[in-house]
């Protein structure tokens, strides 16, 4: 790639007036030698299984194993449909499709990791509730998607994406970044907003702990990935009226590494920690592993 | 850099819960069982870090199965990795240790089949993604994203030139590559990222260079049984 940095890939972009999604999409086929049609394809697979796990955590009542979560896509979604949500519909309708997505996860469907799992909910919930609302083509959203990764690839070259290593800021906080960015993109913004967007929106989650109750992928992150959604629209909105993230996006990113390193492992996906262990999260957790060796 | 690409950031298309402790322990599991180069009969897996601490939740231990067992990230059958491991044939034992001044999440495979034994510690860095960092008594550093060639070799003047002189007549080219050794003039283990699909008859020319003991090929992006 010929960008390790956000500056450089906003450089490369108005060198070559092209937008990030097409630019990632170029840079993909040359570093890995396949012609642009095949790394298209690939990435609109991606975006038909993301649609489907979209689909199916509305539709069907999708529970994980554990038993501790599930339904909470379709109460939200009902709610929507029979109430005035606070947030307006369309924010609402993306939130119900984060947590879509998540649940399958949870329930262990099939998912796209954008950029993992356990934050898979919130480029699907940006990007289906998006399409249906400006009815955006497929092809579309395919090159928002590489736009998405362009952001996500500098994000976790220069800090991390994983919650063992930098917290849940290295996952949903990425993943918000990515879907903000994204959406500037997709929405007619130019590269520099959609990069002040990574950067609104990753200061928001700089610090976000990684403390899932049992260690399972449900408390908290399936609601994280509901309000990372909503998130993610917020500091695209921000960034397309013209707000600048003051402090660099890129000195941002490296702040997310200051602060994941300095993060006690209790706090990065031990479950030794946080929510994790409150006494109700403790006796979740007693009681989970008490069943399963039972 | 770590990611080397967009389909490291977006995707692996993949069974849930977790990319790092679902995702990447198949993907781990797979490539230790590529490096034994078949079925394992026994499989021991030992946890360290966070997934010693999280497996259980997460399905680390059924993702890391069906990747012995040669099933993608995405496959619906790793749910049922223990019964089909049975059926295969795979005895399986998992347990939990400590292990100072590794990645968080860390495990290690000691996989044997007939005579043969290996031992494959690796990482899962984040989304999906490892690193394998020692193979045997060998200090390793690859991803598994590329065609991986290991190539179990004596420590003798001119070997790796003729490894070279090999891929240079296929026009394969090379895109990362390490060598380490246990001693001077003792055992040897290279391992070759290229950037092309390596058939048999390529393999074959390396493993019959003389004092090459062995030719593994890791290739996760190959689907279905074919390794």
């Amino acid at each position: 790639m010929r960008f390790t940095n956000l500056e450089q890939l906003i450089r490369l972009c108005e060198e070559e007036s092209v937008t990030i999604g097409q630019l990632m999409m170029t840079e993909q086929a040359a570093e890995t030698g396949k012609l642009a049609q095949q790394v298209i394809e690939q990435m609109a697979a991606y975006y038909e299984i993301m649609k489907e796990a979209v689909h199916k955590g509305i539709e069907s009542d999708a529970k994980p194993r554990s038993g501790l979560t599930g339904g909470d896509a379709r109460r939200v979604h009902s709610y929507l449909h029979n109430g005035v949500p606070s947030l307006g519909a369309e924010s609402c309708t993306a939130m119900a499709y984060a947590l879509a997505v998540s649940e399958i996860n949870a329930s262990m469907g099939r998912v796209i990791a954008t950029p993992t799992a356990g934050s898979c909910g919130i480029i699907p919930g940006v990007f289906v509730s998006s399409q249906e609302r400006f009815g955006w083509s497929d092809a579309y959203m395919v090159q928002g998607l590489f736009s998405a990764g362009a952001i996500g690839y500098v994000i976790a070259n220069n800090s991390f994406v994983s919650g063992a290593e930098g917290g849940c800021q290295a996952e949903i906080g990425s993943a918000i970044g990515m879907a903000a960015g994204a959406l500037v993109e997709l929405r007619g913004g130019t590269p520099e907003q959609a990069v002040h967007a990574v950067g609104l929106a990753l200061k928001n989650t700089l610090g976000l702990i990684c403390d899932p109750v049992a260690g399972l992928v449900e408390i908290p992150c399936i609601v994280r990935n509901g309000f990372g959604a909503v998130t993610a629209m917020a500091a695209a909105d921000m960034a397309l009226s013209g707000i600048k993230s003051v402090i660099p996006s890129d000195e941002v990113i490296d702040v997310m590494l200051e602060v994941g390193s300095a993060m006690p492992e209790k706090h990065r996906e031990t479950a030794l920690g946080g929510l994790a262990q409150t006494p109700t999260g403790r006796k979740m957790m007693k009681e989970l592993y008490a069943n399963e060796e039972g | 850099m770590r990611f080397k690409d967009v389909f490291s950031i977006i995707g692996p298309s993949m069974v849930g819960p977790s990319s790092s402790h679902t995702a990447g322990a198949v993907r781990l599991g797979r490539t230790a069982r590529h490096a034994l180069g078949a079925l394992p009969e026994r499989a021991e897996i030992i946890f360290y870090g966070s997934f010693a601490a999280t497996y259980r939740g997460h399905g680390t231990d059924l993702a890391m199965i069906a990747g012995l067992l040669n099933y993608d990230t995405d496959d619906m059958r790793i749910r049922d990795a223990y019964d089909l491991a049975k059926d295969a044939g795979m005895e399986v034992d998992v347990r939990s240790a400590q292990k100072v001044g590794v990645h968080p999440n860390t495990a290690t495979m000691i996989l044997q089949r007939g005579e043969h034994r290996i031992f494959v510690t690796g990482s899962s860095i984040g989304g999906g993604n490892i690193e394998i960092v020692s193979i045997d008594d060998f200090d390793v550093k690859f991803t598994a994203i590329y065609p991986t060639l290991l190539i179990f070799h004596a420590d003798r003047r001119g070997i790796l030139a003729e490894m070279m002189d090999i891929f240079k007549h296929a026009d394969a080219n090379i895109g990362y590559m390490e060598v380490d050794r246990k001693s001077r003039s003792g055992d040897a283990l290279t391992v070759i990222e290229s950037d092309e699909i390596l058939d048999c008859e390529f393999i074959g020319r390396i493993a019959e260079i003389s004092d090459v003991y062995r030719v593994r090929l890791i290739h996760l992006t190959a689907k279905g049984d074919s390794i």
